[in-house]
């Protein structure tokens, strides 16, 4: 396997494994958020408006950490520097 | 790839580019700028207003209450400051329907530009209001220890709310453009209305959590009330 084959192998899974991955734990955690937003607005409905901005604040932050691994993916697979590079490298040969 | 409208030159000179981020940056200040200046030159105070100095009443009023309860005491101080980043941020979003129209908020550069104004915004409102040396102390709290602390949370604060706002205009952008290869027309139209949904959540998003890294600088800290005063008497 030359060097272009494994920079390509290995972005391409990479590029896969990465939102794959990322994406559970977020989901999992403002899945709870909501669950602990829902329990708290049946119980005091007249602080919805505090309770809904809190919970969204908090999603947003913990959406976040999958936009972070979406950009990494998004960056391997299209302005993947290493592949550039071996690009080059060929195109210069 | 499209991947960011840094990438759209129009006219370069050089070193200095005109590329479709600053256009559009500049032409969303004209409008905004000029808009507000012609409703606010005709205000009416009766009963009879127009309809586009509601929709300002509108907008003032409900970022000062939500200015007010995130702990902010006078919003009027700070309303100049973090309206100005949720509507400009809301109108960058909302524009995306108009076509041709790239959103400059889904380039590094504008989000990266807007974290840091924040990042300059939250010292100065806080030594604004406490003082140069009782801000500075609220680095060492609880204890001196925490200072390092304390500065990589400013840091990365300010990091995570410049790629939080582009990696959520970006990628609406980008689900779009892929969308629009493979099933044109449907899809492409739910997901833009999805990407509205998202900005105008990250609008809100990006303004209410400067509102509270200003807030949490500019609490003045209280001595410990003294209990024992009142028992003794």
């Amino acid at each position: 396997m030359d060097n272009m084959t494994i920079v390509a192998v290995a972005s391409i899974v990479i590029a896969g494994i990465t939102t794959g991955f990322g994406a559970i734990g977020p989901a999992l955690a403002q899945g709870r958020a909501v669950a602990a937003a829902l329990t708290a607005l049946a119980q005091q409905p007249d602080a919805s408006s505090t309770i809904t901005r809190t919970l969204f604040v908090g999603l947003a932050m913990i959406e976040s950490m999958v936009i972070y691994c979406l950009l990494i993916s998004l960056i391997l697979i299209f302005v993947n520097p290493f592949w550039n590079h071996v690009i080059a490298q060929t195109a210069g040969k | 790839m499209h991947i960011s409208p840094d990438q759209t030159i129009f006219w370069q000179y050089g070193f200095f580019k005109l590329n479709a981020t600053i256009l559009f940056t500049w032409a969303l200040m004209i409008v905004l700028a000029a808009g507000s200046r012609y409703i606010t030159g005709r205000l009416s105070t009766g009963l009879e207003r127009s309809r586009w100095q509601n929709l300002l009443e509108i907008l003032v009023t409900g970022i000062e209450g939500q200015i007010e309860e995130v702990g902010l005491g006078e919003p009027r101080k700070y309303i100049g400051f973090l309206g100005t980043l949720f509507v400009f941020v809301a109108a960058a979003s909302i524009c995306t329907v108009i076509p041709g129209y790239d959103p400059p908020t889904a380039s590094l550069s504008t989000t990266a530009a807007l974290a840091l104004a924040v990042f300059v915004a939250v010292p100065f409102f806080g030594i604004e209001e406490q003082g140069v040396l009782n801000y500075l102390k609220s680095y060492a709290t609880p204890t001196p220890l925490m200072l390092p602390f304390n500065i990589i949370s400013e840091l990365s604060r300010t990091l995570a709310l410049a790629i939080r706002l582009f990696g959520n205009m970006m990628s609406g952008a980008m689900i779009v453009g892929i969308l629009l290869t493979i099933t044109p027309f449907f899809f492409p139209v739910v997901m833009t209305m999805l990407g509205q949904l998202t900005g105008m959540v990250q609008a809100y998003i990006f303004s209410i959590l400067a509102a509270v890294y200003i807030a949490a600088a500019t609490r003045v800290r209280k001595p410990k009330p003294q209990l024992m005063q009142g028992v003794a008497a």
